[in-house]
């Protein structure tokens, strides 16, 4: 059971990296880009587990429970807010190349300029 | 019983980011995606972590769909369909 | 052989060193559920007693933190910037009147009271957000969705009116300034960048946690108008591609 979390991170990772690396459109591949990202939240929020612990929220937290990790708790939130701006960032250079070339396939893009 | 529930929330959560990379239409990757989303916010709900489902939750039910429909609307639904595709390039050397 | 395949064919070797990496560096992390480092233990102990806020993920977000945020913060709007510098530079010139004639008969049935009710939990959202769960960051997305909601309920024109572009660009740069400036005030008062410099008031109380309050409204403001602001630059896009329908009856 205590690795089963990391092996999901990983799992996560690993198919995002696939999905980046084989697609064909740009879309998918900000998403897929996401999919990365996600992987470092199940990873950073398993770490700050505790077994039998509860929220780090001390209004009305009952005693003798210990509180989780509060620290990757935090650097999870601003990141999964700020990934938003990211990938409007990504879809919008998609965008203007879809503009300029008509298509959203990388390989398409490379056959017209040459 | 946490440790079931995790057991299951876990696999969710796995099996659903593999099922995101493996959808290729843009439309319906926006649709798993949701799903996506969804098992991650049960599992840091799981987790204790109030503060991050939150934030997932608000994310990938408002930011997420609007970016990518919007997007996927624009560029005429991906590269699916081949007939689109071929219309496209010259629907934008016209516009210039 | 497709350039697919070829780049599928390059990923397995490099996949394979990867999620060796990978593996080797999950394999050293601290066995799921076991106590954790004497940091984290520091804050969830003390947070509360030292910054009177009880969301202990507010207080690291916000004060012990408060530089990483910055940095989150300033990424978000650079983001927002970069996505409104590509999408306005190369969209035509001439301004086409907004069509969106399509609108779901419920929504506009639900529409007198979804706007102020999402809006409402924004505001919450944020202004509670170092109490309860919640926060700046959170509750901006909220807000954004109650001015995405006018445009879904509404039309195009008014979402146009309701969220004009200069007093939203004014928004993100002032959520963005407060944050910094906040910063400097502490620097001025004699203590350090981010310093804690307003009493911090009575714990569980909404007027408490001194900068904290002020970090996380200025937060909500930044994060509310930057996902207006990427909203309103992909609708523009949009409703490029909506069907004239009227003009089609003409």
């Amino acid at each position: 059971m205590s690795v089963f979390p990391y092996l999901v991170a990983g799992v996560l990772f690993i198919a995002g990296l696939y999905g980046v690396v084989s697609s064909r459109n740009y879309i998918h591949l900000a998403v897929c880009l996401t999919v990365m990202q996600s992987s470092t939240y199940v990873a950073l929020i398993t770490v700050g587990y505790l077994t039998n612990g509860q929220a780090p929220i001390t209004k009305g937290a009952k005693p003798g429970k210990p509180l989780v990790d509060p620290v990757v708790q935090s650097l999870t939130l601003t990141d999964v807010v700020v990934s938003v701006a990211v990938l409007a960032l990504v879809l919008s250079l998609a965008l203007r190349a879809y503009r300029t070339h008509g298509t959203l396939d990388p390989d398409e893009m490379r056959e017209m300029r040459g | 019983m946490t440790t079931a529930l995790l057991v299951v929330v876990l696999t969710a959560v796995g099996v659903l980011g593999v099922c995101v990379v493996l959808t290729h239409d843009p439309l319906r990757q926006t649709v798993v995606n949701g799903f996506f989303g969804l098992s991650l916010v049960i599992f840091f709900v799981v987790l204790q972590a109030p503060d991050v489902a939150i934030s997932e939750l608000v994310v990938s039910t408002v930011a997420y769909p609007l970016v990518l429909l919007a997007t996927v609307y624009r560029t005429g639904k991906g590269t699916r369909d081949p007939q689109r595709k071929r219309r496209a390039p010259s629907d934008s050397e016209a516009g210039r | 052989m497709s350039r697919v395949r070829r780049r599928v064919l390059f990923f397995v070797p490099v996949g394979i060193a990867m999620a060796a990496v990978l593996a080797w560096g999950l394999v050293g992390l601290p066995s799921f559920g076991l106590p954790h480092s004497d940091y984290a233990r520091y804050f969830a102990q003390h947070a509360t007693g030292q910054r009177h806020t009880t969301n202990v993920v507010a207080a690291i977000v916000f004060d012990y933190r408060g530089w990483d945020t910055m940095g989150e913060e300033l990424i978000m709007v650079s983001g927002v910037m970069g996505t409104a510098l590509l999408l306005r530079s190369t969209r035509g010139e001439e301004h086409r009147a907004a069509r969106d004639p399509v609108t779901s008969e419920l929504l506009t049935w639900l529409r007198p009271g979804m706007i102020p009710l999402v809006l409402l939990l924004g505001l919450w959202t944020i202004s509670y957000g170092y109490i309860t769960p919640g926060g700046g960051f959170q509750g901006g997305v909220i807000g954004a969705g109650a001015a995405l909601l006018t445009w879904l309920a509404g039309s195009y024109q008014r979402y146009q009116v309701l969220t004009p572009d200069p007093l939203v660009d004014a928004a993100e740069g002032g959520g963005a300034f407060v944050y910094l400036a906040v910063g400097l005030a502490g620097l001025a008062a004699g203590g350090t960048y981010l310093h804690n410099l307003i009493p911090l008031g009575t714990t569980g109380d909404l007027a408490s946690g001194g900068t904290i309050a002020v970090l996380n409204a200025a937060t909500g403001l930044a994060v509310a108008a930057g996902l207006v602001l990427i909203f309103h630059e992909f609708l523009e896009d949009y409703t490029e591609t909506v069907p004239d329908v009227a003009a089609e009856e003409r």
